[in-house]
């Protein structure tokens, strides 16, 4: 059995480790400065990407390598809502681009669904490559290779209350954007939080074990998949949505098939097994890859060694392993 | 007329490429049911490898037939070279993982797809390689009016060579039987004396040496690039998918739909070329997940 069945924590305790954290985190920008409040805007923007990953592998047992096109489709829907539609408050983009996401997760969803282990990742990979394609090749509509610009200064937060133009703009943005994303990364966890423990994400992990037997006992199994599914996607596109304006550029890269590898990696590296793995892996991957990227231009040698070495000596991932060695320094 | 024989040869040239790629993945998948994300990175490295090899041996401006016969034997250095590279990284990194959920292998040759690119980049330098003499010293033949280079036609030939080769290997040698055996039932083959972590090396390291060959024999007619693993991964997984995984005649008619798909959409309909590849691959895994030749 995994970890996640074994232990549910009681609702006292979540919020005895969680409400320091979220003190901790609402101070946090004062005392790290300008660039690591960026960095970690990215790495919350990137969890819940994770998290949104992690409803279908850890808890539904399916290996989508193909969650590059739902952050791309938030991602996109957003740029393209900012260019065309001049829509200047980010709430609308947001629903915008978690609508597309929910959407284009639903029929890809219903299609890849019908199978499941290898035959599944690879059919999320293909549908997934048809968006980059498209992104790739529509460049009139899609600014091909380039990309879109999103200008920080086109954008307001909280209905128009927050906006971005004149002197100290970009600080302004880091700072407030960093509470934005904060609250909007609670709100995805504590849903998340929900949903994995509800009766329908018992049933999810039912079907992972075993899905015959779930069947049995009366689990729709495909149509639950299937809804695993495209609440795995629309969260993912949540974070592309959330990611754009940061970024101020979005292209096909995002929606390339590598990328959806990337977010495989941060929840493998977090630790799959496990509610705050993915989040954990996210946040960490980022720092990982920005140091490597600064620091070498191989930086994907480095990269993939940690891959390599994470799966064949830390299966479990950082959450997992913390967990293993806190159990040993308990008992001994 | 013309034309048409022309954008004909090409997309047998295209397929004869793409058939050794995917044939070398179908043949991993088949026997060892792993799916190689690095795959399309061995037939990068392959490309390069050859292309390194030939530009060491004989320089950039050597001309004459002596010297394009040489030429010509060292480009198989590429996939010999990847064939070892292969005969090492299954007994070191995959061995330990099969008794493991397939995740974990399909991750560690993801992360080996990171390594192995950053390698080429260390060893062979951000710019383009070439053996480009080669094509350039076979000169070209008439086709109706238009010229043909001659060096395609040799690809062609050695794709035809290489699926009958292969064909012959697994269904008529005693190795092949063997290799079917354990790719039909592993504790099985293991119980009747076949020494399988044999097998297992020498299957990945012959669909390693096929990938290789593909990137070999690719170099002279387009320069090895970075980043051509990557694009050549997904295209020899489309190949795969629509012939049905693990099946050698379904690589060989999954790259001819593949490369003739794709010269005509080069020619009409270049804006969704891609992804209406991508869309067969989707659309045929929904209707025969295993694929056109495929068993369950």
């Amino acid at each position: 059995m995994s970890q996640i069945s074994r232990s549910a924590p009681s609702i006292p305790m979540l919020l005895a480790i969680g409400i320091p954290i979220i003190i901790a985190l609402g101070f946090l920008p004062r005392f790290i400065g300008l660039y690591q409040t960026e960095l970690l805007i990215y790495g919350f923007t990137f969890a819940i990407a994770a998290l949104g990953f992690n409803l279908l592998l850890g808890y539904t047992g399916l290996l989508s390598f193909g969650h590059s096109a739902y952050f791309g489709m938030g991602a996109y829907t957003v740029a393209f809502i900012v260019r065309d539609l001049h829509v200047q408050s980010m709430e609308l983009c947001i629903l915008g681009g978690v609508l597309a996401s929910l959407v284009i997760s639903a029929i890809f969803g219903y299609v890849c669904v019908r199978h499941t282990r290898i035959f599944f990742s690879i059919l999320a990979l293909a549908l997934s490559q048809v968006l980059w394609s498209l992104a790739f090749k529509f460049f009139w509509i899609t600014g091909g290779t380039d990309g879109i610009r999103v200008p920080r200064n086109r954008i307001t937060l909280v209905g128009g209350l927050f906006d971005f133009t004149g002197s100290g703009a970009y600080q302004r943005f880091v700072y407030s954007y960093y509470y934005y994303v904060l609250v909007i990364f609670l709100i995805a966890v504590v849903i998340m939080w929900i949903i994995v423990h509800s009766p329908f994400g018992k049933a999810l992990q039912a079907i992972r074990d075993n899905e015959v037997r779930a069947g049995f006992v009366g689990v729709p199994v495909q149509r639950f998949r299937w809804l695993a599914f495209v609440i795995s996607g629309t969260f993912t596109g949540l974070a592309g949505a959330l990611w754009v304006p940061l970024n101020g550029l979005t292209t096909p890269d995002i929606l390339y098939w590598p990328f959806s590898g990337e977010i495989v990696f941060m929840t493998v590296l977090g630790g799959f097994r496990n509610f705050a793995g993915p989040i954990i892996g996210a946040i960490s991957f980022n720092y990982l890859k920005v140091y490597a990227v600064a620091g070498s231009q191989y930086w994907q040698l480095v990269l993939g060694s940690v891959l390599v070495v994470l799966v064949m000596l830390m299966p479990t991932g950082i959450v997992g392993t913390l967990g293993r060695i806190a159990r040993m320094l308990r008992r001994g | 007329m013309d034309t048409l024989i022309i954008q004909t040869l090409n997309s047998i040239f295209y397929a004869a490429v793409l058939f050794l790629i995917a044939a070398g993945l179908s043949l991993i998948y088949g026997v060892m049911r792993i799916v190689n994300l690095a795959h399309g990175t061995f037939y990068a490295l392959g490309a390069f490898v050859s292309a390194w090899a030939v530009g060491a041996v004989f320089g950039a401006s050597s001309t004459g037939g002596l010297a394009l016969i040489g030429q010509l034997l060292i480009l198989p250095i590429g996939a010999l070279a990847i064939a070892a590279v292969g005969a090492v990284i299954e007994p070191t990194l995959l061995r330990p993982l099969y008794g493991r959920p397939e995740e974990y292998i399909l991750l560690v040759t993801f992360g080996l797809l990171m390594i192995l690119d950053d390698v080429m980049k260390l060893v062979f330098g951000g710019t383009p390689l070439s053996a480009g003499s080669i094509m350039d010293g076979m000169g070209s033949i008439r086709i109706g009016g238009l010229l043909y280079p001659a060096y395609n036609l040799i690809v062609i030939a050695i794709g035809i060579i290489s699926a009958v080769g292969l064909w012959a290997f697994i269904y008529r040698s005693r190795f092949g039987v063997i290799l079917r055996a354990t790719s039909q039932d592993r504790r099985m083959a293991s119980a009747l004396g076949i020494n399988v972590g044999r097998i297992y090396v020498q299957a990945f390291a012959i669909g390693c040496f096929m990938a290789g060959l593909g990137g070999a024999v690719v170099v002279p007619a387009q320069a090895a690039v970075l980043g051509m693993g990557v694009d050549a991964l997904i295209l020899a997984f489309v190949v795969i998918v629509i012939g049905g995984l693990g099946s050698l005649e379904g690589a060989l008619v999954g790259a001819l739909i593949v490369s003739f798909v794709r010269t005509a959409g080069i020619q009409f309909f270049p804006e969704i070329e891609l992804a209406v590849l991508y869309l067969i691959a989707a659309v045929v895994l929904l209707i025969r997940p295993t694929g056109l030749f495929g068993r369950a």
